[in-house]
């Protein structure tokens, strides 16, 4: 067995618009479109990935909320109903996945090492969250690789948005060192929205582009600046301003995802693609890709 | 048909190992017995509604109302999965949820009910509907906590809430599944270690309790943000449930409070304590806030150009520069569409009265005569009536407050009046037209003797069969402008 590797990391935010619009088969309500912008971004995400090879996708949704622990994933299969209960309107998606659960249980093994409450969900009944369900098929819609799920642990809640960071960043780092133990090829996604402030009326049409815009002018400087530090390799940076901007753009970031990607890939100095941004009921989504693939130690 | 009132309220705890595993903690045993015991309570009070206001159940867009008449899944704790999973089948009242919902809409709030096969039912729900009714006997509603709503908000979901009541002449339960201290370990622990998280929220859980026991319920209900600052984790839902519970007692500090247990579920504070209506010793209240009957707050984000932020309208036709013959949309869902005011010669027209619901201007000037379109109290923007409506969607009688609308009358000629350059002291002649002349005479006879009297108009009140809008009173006035 070669050694294992992340072949590319993603920020693949979920909101569940974007299915909705999209109207494939597996979902029930029906939209006129709407979110091309995002949805045009994924389309180059997967295109832009379609020649790599690997073997299973790790992904970190802050809709999988817990308070005691990191929890992961730990049945081989799960299948079901998933309806948003924030937005049942829009996605009640039928979802039939698999897990790489010897991965799931290497990643938490490495994580119980390194001194992390974790737990692996073994509950058949469980429905799994719909953040992992939405970015799962926005990335994969075809659902043939088998995922690792990390739940979201409330440690911004608790404690901090630098304790959230202190435990994500450690967590990031054993992900890592399990894939590569593991001898798997790996894409790791963060599911979560940049600034991440709703509007609270939602129009008769909710695909009607004509009323989508951010919430506000200071939302928008936080997105882009982020996004700037992404597409110039400065990925400390971002890290480094995680507590500024998780508060003052009550970003989507304190649930963990982003600062949990940008360890496991290793805190990237080289660019990272924006494929799309757009905003969805106010709210700041971009679909961004690290290329590890092209910056593999030895690669030219 | 009875009255329609609140005959008993609870507070229980949310997280599932009163369902699960009651016997792994003496705790937990005491937290199950204390629900079972409010369970028999419900029951002999022949309650035949339980409405849940949840915590654990956020929401975004306004709040969301259960209304699938048979609910059924099974829920998995997202991080008490080991203890097992709960099976449930509801017993929602769908009528009841459909009512509330329009009655929300009538006070200004944005709301909407969800009936999707498969909704996840939050723990919260799951666990106060799972040992509160469980036989299913007691038809049962359910509704979200709003992530963004403050005080008034949350306290007109309750106004709404108590309008369905009496229009139903129900006999209600009302419940909020939340915990005190919110704060569990971040560690798994044997639950035979479980206790409050610290010192600090046993000491503030304990001195709710005692307000609580004291028929205090008010009281929580203004001290919540301190409470929340102290002893809530900043979760995705702050400590509003009080808000809710109070408002639906009639924001009272003397009901019959009594805490049937209290103990830790990995750390939070669970209690289970029910308040009786019947009024009890204590009464005045630590201070007041503003008791707001309709929402006013933030709206029309959506669609910041038009004047009228209704949702109804921010997806109708754009409102035209020029004021024409243009129908809108009809005020919160109820009456007829609003029209843009016409604009001839010496017409006088404002945005901060409410738009007309044909073609008329709001007041038109023929020398130094200035003659006034009919006004009513409905809010311009908005639309909402202060006060209430007369009757929601269907026709329903709603209780309406005529002192209220009477205000926004006065409020809303002024408005007009000043627009012309005009004062109220050259109001001359006003006609008014009441709905029910028994009911309102002497409401509306008192605020006028505090405003329009004060100027000594001549002054005719007429009943009438109806108004096109669903308003109790409206006037219609001349003004001499003077030199
Ligand atoms: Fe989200």
């Amino acid at each position: 067995m070669g050694q294992g590797k992340i072949v590319a990391g993603c920020l693949a935010p979920h909101p569940p618009h974007l299915v909705y619009a999209e109207n494939p088969p597996q979902n029930e309500p029906v939209a006129e479109g709407g979110w091309e912008q995002l949805r045009w971004g994924y389309e180059r995400l997967r295109a832009s990935l379609s020649h790599l090879e690997y073997d299973a996708i790790v992904l970190l949704s802050p809709h999988w909320q817990t308070y005691v622990g990191t929890h992961f994933l730990g049945l081989p299969h799960f299948e079901g109903l998933s309806v948003d209960p924030v937005f049942p309107n829009l996605f009640r998606y039928t979802y039939d996945m698999s897990v790489d659960v010897d991965l799931a249980r290497a990643i938490h093994d490495e994580a119980e090492a390194a001194g992390l409450p974790v737990k692996m969900m073994e509950n058949p009944d469980f429905r799994v969250d719909y953040g992992t369900i939405t970015t799962g098929h926005l990335f994969n819609p075809d659902w043939d690789k088998p995922l690792v799920v990390i739940s979201s642990n409330r440690s911004t809640a608790y404690y901090s948005v630098e304790v959230m960071q202190e435990i994500m960043v450690e967590l990031g780092k054993v992900t890592r060192k399990a894939i590569e133990a593991s001898g798997k090829k790996v894409v790791v996604l963060a599911s979560n929205s940049l600034s991440h402030r709703h509007f609270t009326t939602e129009s008769d049409l909710p695909e009607d582009m004509s009323k989508e815009h951010i919430t506000s002018h200071a939302m928008h400087l936080w997105d882009m600046r982020i996004i700037e530090y992404m597409r110039s390799g400065q990925a400390q940076r971002i890290l480094d301003e995680m507590p500024e901007f998780t508060e003052q753009a009550i970003a989507e970031s304190d649930g963990g995802g982003l600062s949990w990607l940008l360890s496991t890939l290793d805190v990237p100095d080289y660019p990272a693609i924006l494929h799309g941004y757009g905003t969805i009921i106010g709210t700041g989504n971009a679909v961004v890709e690290w290329p590890c693939y092209a910056h593999e130690e030895g690669s030219q | 048909m009875s009255k329609g009132e609140v005959v008993a309220s609870f507070v229980v705890p949310v997280h599932p190992h009163t369902v699960l595993a009651p016997d792994q903690n003496a705790g937990w045993r005491r937290l199950r017995d204390a629900y079972d015991q409010a369970a028999q309570t419900i029951k002999d009070l022949e309650a035949d509604l339980i409405i849940v206001y949840s915590t654990t159940w956020p929401s975004i867009i306004g709040h969301q109302i259960q209304a699938d008449p048979n609910p059924e899944w099974v829920m998995v704790d997202h991080d008490f999965h080991d203890l097992g999973s709960i099976h449930y089948s509801f017993n929602i009242d769908q009528e009841f949820a459909h009512g509330w919902n329009k009655a929300n809409h009538q006070r200004g709030l944005q709301s909407r009910c969800v009936n999707y096969k498969g909704f996840p039912i939050d723990v919260g729900s799951v666990v106060a509907l799972t040992l509160l009714n469980p036989d299913n006997n007691i038809p049962a509603v359910i509704v979200s906590s709003n992530m963004y709503a403050n005080r008034s908000e949350t306290t007109v979901l309750a106004k709404s809430c108590l309008d369905m009541i009496k229009a139903q002449g129900r006999r209600a339960v009302a419940v909020t599944a939340m915990s005190l201290s919110n704060r569990m370990f971040t560690d798994f622990i044997d639950p035979s270690e479980d206790k409050i998280h610290s010192l600090k929220d046993d000491e503030w859980n304990r001195k709710i309790l005692e307000f609580l026991e004291e028929g205090r319920l008010e009281d929580v209900g203004q001290l919540s943000r301190t409470i929340h600052q102290q002893i809530r984790v900043q979760k995705v839902v702050a400590f509003k449930p009080m808000w809710w519970l109070s408002a639906m007692n009639g924001n009272r500090n003397n009901l019959t409070g009594k805490v049937l247990a209290y103990e830790p579920i990995h750390g939070a504070g669970g209690a289970v304590v029910s308040l009786d209506p019947t009024p009890s010793g204590a009464g005045d209240k630590e201070y007041d806030e503003d008791d707001v009957e309709h929402y006013q707050g933030e709206r029309g984000v959506l669609d910041t150009s038009s004047a009228d932020s209704s949702p109804e309208a921010s997806t109708g036709p754009a409102t035209p520069p020029s004021a024409t013959a243009n129908p809108l949309a009809s005020p919160s869902g109820q009456g007829p569409a609003l029209w843009d005011p016409t604009n001839a010669e010496g017409s006088v027209n404002t945005e901060a009265a409410p738009k007309p619901v044909g073609a008329y201007p709001h007041a038109r000037q023929v020398g130094n005569m200035l003659y006034l379109s009919g006004v009513g109290p409905r809010q311009p923007g908005t639309n909402a009536i202060p006060g209430g409506p007369i009757h929601d969607v269907e026709g329903q009688p709603l209780d309406y407050d005529v002192k209220a609308q009477t205000r926004a009358v006065v409020a809303n000629i002024q408005r007009i009046v000043e627009e012309a350059g005009a004062r109220m002291d050259q109001v001359v002649d006003v006609t008014t037209f009441l709905i029910d002349m028994k009911r309102d005479f002497s409401g509306y006879n008192e605020v006028w003797a505090e405003t329009l009297g004060r100027y000594g108009p001549t002054r005719t009140t007429l009943a009438i069969d109806a108004l096109p809008t669903p308003i109790a009173v409206e006037m219609k006035v001349i003004v001499h402008l003077g030199e």
